[in-house]
């Protein structure tokens, strides 16, 4: 469970660079709630990412994460139980090591005790990464021994999927993971997605700026603007929302139009 | 080619190379995989010199190189806190260092300039003594060095494998990634360096015994020369794995020596050598990229022909 209680963060303050990214954003999401979240061009969606990631502390606020405060935890030890997708498949992976050395890295958050340190990868990793690669059906469990920046845009984010999820994350972060691929590689990235997510009940959080997506991917749909969260549906009520709907709320509560130079109104 | 090069001027460009390819080595670590750019190297591997020579000069020859050791750890360790931190940039945390370790160097040799080390027994001494029967006995020195480097390059390239090492090369490779999986990047620079300044420091205090003296300018441009065979090891192997590229960096090492003794067999003077090596290190970097741009030349130039002919070939018609 994620509860983030009235959260701040202002970017350059006392300069003329002066920008409230984050206005006392609250949220909670549930154990094994998959929310999505859409917005305007620098309305905060990718600085809450950050915020919890812990790539800047917080002015203010605070974050718990499974009943653990983790507002002022550094970003290494709390990426252990978050998993973070970006939107550059490159960000993901380690373009001159192997898939079999990139995978070893992912499970090193499995890792407990100093001697970690100085293993091996071991045959018994081996056999697993193998059989993990083979879910994504795309033929990466033949080139375990082939450096990452040889992959395709779509497998190398495959990659970092099933990287961030090895372990079970206590939260998911997808941050427009498919946004930068061709629509094929991205439904099939997607449709993975929705399999690890649901099939290991992962609690996800998804940026997108697919209104369809936005609608249709998860159980929870959250708008954006001017730093905090001025939309928030699930249930029943979500269900029968249309992506006219969405907009119409948007700019009933945003008081102005979604302007998002990469929004999709349909697929 | 045998006027040129005798079997000893071959057997001490060996030897040298071996002795240097530690700091290549750890140019490969700091330079190649970390993607920091150690400047304090020059300063580092004087350090290792001077330690080793002090503690030779004691009387313990082996142990003079582990205390190198220990005193290039100290250096890197120094090198990475000021960057990891204290918010000094790379480079000028390099820098800063070297500059520190200029007295600090010597102040470890009693505030002079230089120590010799003829009247005590060194690492090759004491091996000369075991080693002086049988046809390897003009090759000791070679042999000593040889299996040094071979012992460390076979530990660095399984080091490399372990889960720590592959932390330190993500995060040279992928700062991103590294951030996001639970992997701190401050402490795998530190550890890095560490490493890297011991092995420079090795080399200092090998080069020293090798020598029998240690002089505080011994590194002046051993960055540089560093550089140089890393660059011309790494050219040579391309693309392959860790023990691969290990040993393409000590080939390196070696074949630059070559290149310097060669130099010298033409009757360069020895006042010109830093010059031959500057221009030796400016071609082996140039090379790669000039190789790939005559590449592109010579397909446009066989494009444009190829256009040409079709063109007059559709004129005739």
């Amino acid at each position: 469970m994620l509860v983030i209680e009235s959260v701040s963060k202002t970017f350059n303050p006392g300069t003329v660079n002066e920008k409230k990214a984050l206005d006392k954003v609250s949220l909670t999401l549930e154990d094994g709630d998959f929310a999505t979240i859409v917005g305007s061009n620098g309305a905060g969606k990718s600085t809450l990412f950050h915020a919890i990631t812990g790539n800047f502390y917080v002015d203010e606020g605070r974050i718990v994460l499974g009943g653990e405060d983790i507002t002022y935890c550094k970003e290494h030890v709390r990426s252990k139980v978050i998993g973070h997708l970006f939107q550059d498949p490159l960000k993901g992976t380690a373009p001159h090591m192997t898939i079999e050395e990139n995978m070893a890295l992912a499970y090193l958050r499995a890792a407990t005790g100093r001697h970690a340190y100085f293993s091996r990868i071991s045959a018994k990793d081996k056999k697993k990464f193998r059989e993990q690669l083979a879910l994504l059906d795309m033929g990466l469990e033949d080139r375990m021994k082939q450096p990452v920046g040889l992959l395709s845009g779509g497998q190398r984010q495959a990659l970092t999927l099933l990287m961030a999820t090895m372990v079970t994350p206590r939260i998911l972060l997808l941050d427009e993971h498919t946004a930068a691929l061709d629509p094929a590689t991205a439904d099939k990235v997607l449709a993975l997605t929705e399999k690890i997510v649901s099939g290991r009940h992962i609690t996800c959080l998804t940026v997108t700026h697919n209104m369809n997506q936005a609608l249709s991917l998860g159980n929870r749909t959250l708008m954006m603007d001017g730093g905090r969260i001025v939309f928030d549906v699930s249930g029943k009520a979500r269900e029968e929302l249309t992506i006219d709907d969405l907009l119409e709320q948007f700019k009933a509560r945003a008081g102005k139009r979604l302007d998002n130079d990469r929004i999709l109104l349909s697929r | 080619m045998s006027t040129i090069f005798s079997l000893s001027i071959l057997q001490s460009a060996l030897e040298l190379g071996c002795i240097y390819a530690l700091v290549a080595l750890a140019l490969f670590l700091s330079f190649s995989i970390l993607n920091i750019a150690d400047l304090s190297t020059d300063g580092c591997f004087t350090l290792g010199c001077a330690v080793g020579a002090m503690v030779t000069l004691a009387g313990h020859p082996v142990l003079a190189l582990f205390a190198a050791m220990g005193a290039g750890v100290c250096s890197g360790f120094v090198t990475a806190f000021l960057q990891t931190r204290m918010g000094v940039p790379s480079i000028l945390a390099g820098i800063i260092v070297n500059t520190g370790l200029y007295t600090v160097n010597i102040a470890v040799m009693g505030f002079s300039s230089n120590v010799n080390l003829f009247a005590c027994d060194t690492v090759f001494s004491l091996a000369k003594e075991k080693l002086s029967y049988g046809w390897y006995a003009d090759w000791y020195k070679l042999l000593i060095v040889l299996v040094i480097v071979i012992i460390l390059g076979v530990i660095l390239s399984l080091f490399l494998n372990t889960r720590l090492g592959l932390s330190i090369r993500a995060t040279g490779d992928n700062e991103h990634m590294v951030r996001a999986s639970s992997i701190n990047p401050l402490f795998m620079i530190t550890v890095g360096l560490c490493l890297a300044n011991a092995l420079t420091a090795l080399s200092g205090a090998i080069l020293g015994q090798y020598q029998k003296s240690c002089d505080i300018n011994l590194g002046t441009g051993m960055v540089t020369i560093a550089l140089a065979s890393l660059i011309i090891g790494e050219t040579l192997v391309g693309k392959g794995g860790m023990p691969k590229k290990i040993a393409g960096v000590i080939l390196g090492s070696c074949l630059y020596r070559f290149i310097v003794a060669l130099a010298l067999r033409l009757n360069v003077p020895a006042e010109a050598l830093k010059l031959v090596s500057a221009v030796i290190v400016a071609i082996a970097i140039a090379f790669p990229y000039l190789r790939e741009k005559s590449a592109f030349y010579r397909q446009r130039s066989c494009n444009r022909n190829a256009c040409r002919k079709g063109e007059s070939a559709h004129v005739s018609h």
